[in-house]
């Protein structure tokens, strides 16, 4: 093991390292950038033993990939915001194969108008393509996801594709101290790809077929009930990477001080680290306050929600999203949680980061006073007329 | 196989018991290319008439290991199977794409062009029915002047379609590719020739094969391959090749045969005036006046 100080790019570029992808086929997209920079350079120099493929857009990336993927092969891509969606006919046809790709997806505002910088809405809008979708906090999580995304993908009760989220600069362009475990280590820990869902000159196959009302659901069926397993596989894929590398992550979600909290904020990516310490400090005070960081948006963790957040007395979303002329989709995704468990708690959705837009911690500190006080439905973070952000104005609603 | 005729062909099938019309050239062509290219064949197939009629579970037509690709993506797919199956340990296989005259010309050109910049070891093969036809006959950018289609309608206004094919043979020579060829399903001989040929080339190849489709064409099933013969008897397609940078025309008819007759016996151009002919007549005789400026004979 060595330490080094990188960018969450750069630690996700040294986890791919390590799972030694046959093949990466990747087309440049700010922030995404320097993740392909430094899998160029490795593979120059000759560290990392992959056939880099330099295509010519995000939707040959993907495609690319699927043929390696359809070839036994490993195969890995990185996008970003408008690539991603550049590539969403492959996504689909990704998990519909069942072919166990990895992606690193740096989380970006979706045009228009134009933003370069980090908001979930790109990963977030693609969240029924049939993916696992997980959101890293920090960089060291980006690298053991690097890792950690091909056991889950791989595994045979699974064969589904992973997109690894990171905020983009947030996360993505931060430097922080970050442990990278030994070649030997992430080969104990990361088998080399086996499967019969390949090309295979013994006995042909017909791949990628057309399906018709007659059975297409029962593909559809199983899809839905691979992305399922993946619950049980996580858990157990961290509970051998804590055994080998020391690190235990918590699952599909990752609670703070919810125990006894009477008023809990979820939320997902880079964004909870703050609203653990507002928490802290609120705490403190002798409010009694905790966060929720969802870690998998798919499988989505319901009952763990519920779990998080049954004893609350309200609750809020803040997400980097919104799906207008609704809510945000994470908010959503909750709320389904809790009327599925029977839990019936004022909860209020809070829009804030989009196109990159700093959330402070006085923010955050103000989102707790409303929960714990009642707010609209849909809160947008920096503007506050109700009449403009939805919700009924009488700063109680709750949907 | 040194000097293969459609007599000589392998007698195995590999692309049988598919749902394509009677008499339909694509089907011919890609059965006639497995052929050549036997077991080891890998085919991608983007969505079109072949992906269409070949892969209807449970009915999967193949018997060589094939794969339907996303509409713009048989290059891309071409080049992950290549380069999965090469870091798999395989060297004895074939990366074939059989993509119709829209999944090549217009929505899959931006992929195949990188491909063939990247040289990728593929072997592309453009199945030309002149329309989108799986959809229902609409133009695509390799229609030709004139064909009615059903987006471009031929009433007393507007003749059918107003521009030209694209001329995807040169667009994939013009990036310096290592073998291109045109064919027809109509000289088949020719066509099986340039398929085995391409299969002994290391890089990316590039084969544009006319296959006549009754169905959107207007013609009997037993028509094909004999309108396919006449497309380049009247001078309106040709047989060449491209290859270490030169053009070469392979067959130089002695006098072209009436492109009147040629278009007059299919339903989509039956409704083109003599002012139509002679704007077809005299783009083919530019065409040819280039060919036979910049293509050796051999
Ligand atoms: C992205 C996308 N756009 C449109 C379609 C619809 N579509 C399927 S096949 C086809 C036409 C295919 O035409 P061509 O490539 O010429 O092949 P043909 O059917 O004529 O053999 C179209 C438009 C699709 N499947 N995917
Ligand atoms: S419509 Fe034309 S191209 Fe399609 S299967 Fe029938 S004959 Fe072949
Ligand atoms: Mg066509």
């Amino acid at each position: 093991m060595s330490r080094k100080f990188l960018s969450g790019n750069e630690a996700f570029a040294e986890g791919i390292r390590l799972a030694k992808p046959d093949v990466i086929s990747a087309y440049p997209i700010t922030p995404q950038t320097i993740v392909v920079e430094r899998l160029s350079e490795m593979v120059e120099d000759g560290s990392l033993k992959s056939d880099f493929i330099h295509v010519e857009s995000e939707h040959s990336a993907l495609s690319c990939a699927i043929g390696a993927s359809a070839a036994g092969a490993r195969a890995f891509t990185a996008t970003s915001s408008q690539g991603l969606l550049y590539m969403a006919e492959c996504l689909y046809y990704a998990s519909g194969g069942r072919f166990p790709i990895v992606m690193m997806n740096a989380d970006r505002s979706t045009a228009l108008p134009w933003n370069i910088y980090g908001d979930q809405r790109d990963s977030l809008s693609q969240l029924d393509s049939g993916w696992i979708q997980v959101y890293a906090e920090n960089a060291q999580e980006a690298l053991d996801l690097a890792l950690m995304s091909w056991r889950i993908a791989e595994d045979k009760r699974v064969s589904t594709p992973v997109m690894v989220n990171l905020d983009g600069f947030v996360l993505t362009h931060t430097y922080e101290t970050v442990e990278i475990p030994e070649q030997a280590q992430a080969d104990k820990f990361l088998p080399p790809y086996v499967t019969d869902n390949r090309i295979d000159f013994a006995n042909p196959k017909n791949l990628a077929f057309s399906a018709g009302p007659d059975t297409n659901y029962i593909f559809k069926y199983k899809a839905h009930t691979g992305m399922l397993a993946a619950k049980e596989v996580v858990a157990e894929t961290e509970t051998a990477f804590a055994e080998i590398f020391g690190r235990q992550y918590s699952g599909l979600l990752d609670s703070y001080r919810t125990e006894d909290a009477e008023i809990i904020l979820v939320t997902l990516g880079s964004i909870a680290g703050l609203c653990r310490e507002v928490t802290d400090r609120l705490r403190a005070h002798g409010i009694k306050a905790g966060v929720v960081r969802i870690r998998y948006m798919r499988p989505f963790p319901n009952e763990e929600i519920a779990a998080a957040l049954k004893n609350a007395k309200a609750f809020g979303v803040l997400e980097k999203d919104i799906s207008f002329g609704n809510e945000g989709t994470v908010f959503t995704n909750v709320n389904s949680a809790l009327q599925k468990a029977g839990i019936h708690i004022p909860g209020y959705n809070f829009i804030g980061g989009l196109g990159g837009r700093n959330i402070s911690a006085g923010e955050i500190g103000e989102i707790f006073a409303a929960i714990q006080s009642g707010a609209n439905s849909v809160n947008f973070l920096g503007i506050d007329d109700a009449e403009k952000t939805g919700g009924d104005g009488n700063g109680k609603s709750n949907s | 196989m040194a000097n293969p005729t459609a007599e000589k062909l392998s007698r195995d099938e590999y692309f049988y018991g598919h749902k394509a019309c009677a008499g339909c050239g694509g089907s011919l062509a890609v059965r006639a290319a497995l052929k050549v290219l036997g077991q080891n064949a890998v085919s991608v197939l983007p969505a079109g008439c072949m992906s269409a009629v070949g892969f209807n579970f449970p009915q999967l037509c193949f018997s060589n290991n094939s794969i339907i690709s996303t509409f713009a993506g048989t290059a891309s797919m071409l080049t992950g199977i290549e380069a999965g199956l090469r870091a798999k340990g395989y060297s004895d296989f074939t990366a074939v794409g059989f993509a119709g005259d829209g999944g090549t010309a217009d929505i899959g050109i931006q992929a195949l062009s990188g491909a063939i910049a990247r040289n990728d070891n593929i072997i592309y093969i453009c199945d030309d029915n002149e329309a989108y036809m799986n959809t229902g006959i609409q133009k695509s950018g390799l229609t030709p002047f004139g064909a009615r289609t059903t987006t471009t309608p031929a009433g007393s206004n507007i003749h059918g379609n107003l521009r030209p094919k694209k001329n995807m043979f040169e667009i994939a020579a013009a990036h310096g590719i290592p073998y291109a060829a045109t064919a027809s399903v109509g000289y088949i001989t020719d066509f099986i020739k340039k398929v085995e040929k391409a299969s002994k080339i290391q890089g990316t190849k590039y084969i544009h094969v006319i296959a006549p489709c009754p169905t959107g064409w207007g013609i009997q099933p037993d028509e094909t391959v004999e309108i396919a013969k006449e497309v380049v008897d009247c001078g309106l397609w040709y047989l060449a090749e491209y290859e270490n940078g030169e053009f070469t025309l392979n067959h130089k008819p002695k006098d072209f045969s009436s492109v009147e007759a040629y278009l007059k016996k299919q339903g989509r151009f039956k409704h083109l005036d003599l002012d139509d002919i002679k704007t077809i007549i005299a783009s083919r005789d530019k065409k040819w006046a280039y060919i036979e400026k910049n293509f050796a004979y051999r």
